[in-house]
């Protein structure tokens, strides 16, 4: 990054809201159906179709916004931002403008190179999402409507993030809050949390912004980083070759990692908001909002610090098991079986998450619910199994969805903790190598480990480690 | 004059209407007429009156989270000048 220059970063976020069905009419909002199946005249945008707002949509709101701290404004309406493109039969799209639903919230976000520090929230609005124009081919464009007025909530940051760094902390702090509140299912890559970039840079000291550019396109956390750093690169360039930056809208091509202008829309920044007539005022009372705060479920960071204060958590693993709140479930559910957080920790982050990824499936999925591996930690706690046959076991559980016991039953798994069965192996271990065992009474105590191991192996990894240890220290200092 | 002919010009670019030099000086005459009659609205005290966003004293009209049946492919596209497959065709959208 350029010394001589500031950047500043503002960021509005599209959250699709995860409703059955449309914000202004009953059409389903189904992923993936047959083109313009699921439109009628209001998204449609048929003369005399008059919208009706949905409900869930302004719940949806009020739980966004009381979980990110703003203030949840009593009245609010509804603004036409109008423009011509394709894909807004309207010709309007209905959004809010003066007077959105919430305003003045913040989160508090944490990076390496600046510490903890506030990002505001300027405000939250409800509008409605445009169709979706398909591939030109040759010379026409197609319009599927499908996903007109479906609902979305933007997010509007204040202008407080000052590196690429800090954007991708902040949306990775808002991306679970609207995940574990249930508004949003979080897909970037299918668009139900999309990103525009407000990017321009300044000399340090500078009170007044530099001009801005914003980028579109943005849908996943790597293409996020990778577009704000390279157009700061370029708006630094711009200036140093004696020119000024355009405030304008740029695509990001994910291909060849950089923005593009995308001229044509420039005009269409001019888009006359005005209150729409068609829709009534929406006023929404204290109990209203009281109702819904006592509905909010304990968030992401909450939760980080309560693993950390109560469980005695490390920071990063509070953080990686709260950041998703299907694994934190999972997790809560474990740990109430079976009462050694960190041991709970450990499988969850270990072995559990590296299997789910391995076969590619949600926790939501998992074969091994919390109480059976609740069973396996169960055994290990009380000596039956070692940490390393544990894994066999859980492997085993997986396949078959038995229980730890019936597994170390059926397997004969269970760890050899007879001093006179693992003494037996261990003389014969010392018989088999007096080489080893002349150079270990001479001093070095390192091999003790290849002792270990091959009383391990001799006993099928069931005898019990500690054990092993003893009598082995025991044997060779006779 | 409350709007010169360039803005009539420039909102009318917006809203996609083309208008011949007559049309143009006609509109800004009529146009500056209405604003003319705002202004003299604007006499009025409003100090202590909220700003009215509709006509109709009314409030939170909502529908629940059900969904309803679609009206089909077919009559969603039954006005269409031009389809291919279940879509609307439109000429080439350039991005």
């Amino acid at each position: 990054m350029d010394s001589r220059y500031e950047v500043v970063i503002g960021l509005e976020v599209h959250v699709q809201l995860t409703t059955k069905s449309k914000i202004f009419c009953g059409c389903s909002t189904a992923f993936g159906q047959a083109p313009n199946s699921q439109t009628c005249p209001v998204c449609l945008g048929l003369p005399g179709a008059l919208p009706v707002l949905n409900r869930q949509v302004v719940e949806d709101a009020i739980k966004t916004g009381l979980a990110t701290n703003c203030r949840i404004a009593p009245r609010s309406i509804f603004a036409r931002k109008n423009y011509f493109y394709p894909d807004l039969p309207k010709g309007y799209q209905i959004s809010q403008f003066e007077l959105p639903i919430c305003e003045h919230g913040w989160l508090e976000i944490e990076t390496e190179e600046h510490g903890q520090k506030k990002v505001g929230i300027t405000r939250i609005h409800m509008e409605e999402d445009a169709g979706k124009l398909l591939h030109a081919d040759g010379n026409s464009s197609s319009v599927d409507l499908n996903r007109a007025c479906t609902p979305l909530l933007e997010v509007v940051s204040e202008p407080d993030m000052r590196s690429a760094d800090e954007a991708i902390a902040y949306l990775k702090q808002l991306h679970p809050i609207v995940v574990y509140l249930g508004v949003c299912d979080g897909n970037l890559e299918e668009g139900s949390f999309r990103c525009d970039a407000n990017v321009s840079v300044r000399p340090w000291g500078q009170q007044e912004f530099g001009t801005r550019a914003e980028v579109k396109n943005l849908n996943s956390f790597r293409f996020i980083k990778q577009a704000i750093e390279y157009e700061v690169e370029r708006q630094i360039e711009v200036i140093d070759d004696g020119g000024r930056v355009v405030q304008e809208t740029r695509l990001f091509d994910a291909d060849s990692g950089v923005t593009r202008s995308m001229r044509g829309k420039e005009e269409a920044h001019d888009y006359r908001y005005f209150p729409d007539p068609d829709l009534v005022p929406l006023v929404v009372s204290d109990a209203w909002v009281e109702r819904v705060r006592g509905t909010l479920p304990e968030l992401p960071a909450a939760k980080r610090q309560r693993y950390q204060g109560e469980l005695g958590l490390a920071a990063y693993d509070a953080g990686v098991i709260s950041a998703e709140r299907p694994v934190a479930e999972y997790f809560e559910a474990l740990v109430a079986l079976h009462n050694h957080p960190k041991t709970c920790a450990n499988w969850v982050m270990g072995e559990l998450l590296r299997a789910l990824n391995e076969n590619g499936i949600g926790i939501a999925d998992c074969p091994v619910t919390p109480k059976l591996l609740a069973g396996v930690l169960q055994r290990i706690e009380d000596n039956t199994i070692s940490g390393k046959i544990a894994k066999t076991v859980f492997e085993e559980i997986w396949q078959t969805g038995k229980t730890a016991d019936q597994v170390i039953e059926e397997k004969g798994l269970k760890q050899m903790t007879d001093t006179g069965a693992i003494e037996v192996i261990v003389a014969e271990v010392i018989a088999a190598n007096p080489g080893q065992v002349a150079e270990y009474q001479a001093g070095k105590e390192k091999l003790m480990g290849f002792f270990v191991g091959q009383v391990m192996k001799a006993s099928k990894g069931k005898a019990n480690p500690g054990l092993v240890n003893q009598l082995l220290k025991k044997k060779l200092s006779e | 004059m409350k709007i010169s002919r360039e803005e009539v010009e420039h909102v009318a670019r917006l809203a996609r209407l083309a208008l011949e030099p007559t049309e143009l000086d006609e509109l800004t005459g009529q146009l500056d007429a209405i604003l003319g009659y705002v202004d003299k609205l604007n006499e009025l005290d409003t100090e202590d009156v909220e700003p009215t966003a509709h006509a109709v004293p009314m409030e939170n009209a909502f529908r629940e989270d059900q969904v309803q049946a679609s009206i089909g492919i077919e009559r969603a596209l039954q006005n269409a000048p031009s389809t291919a497959g279940s879509c609307y065709q439109v000429p080439k959208v350039i991005e």
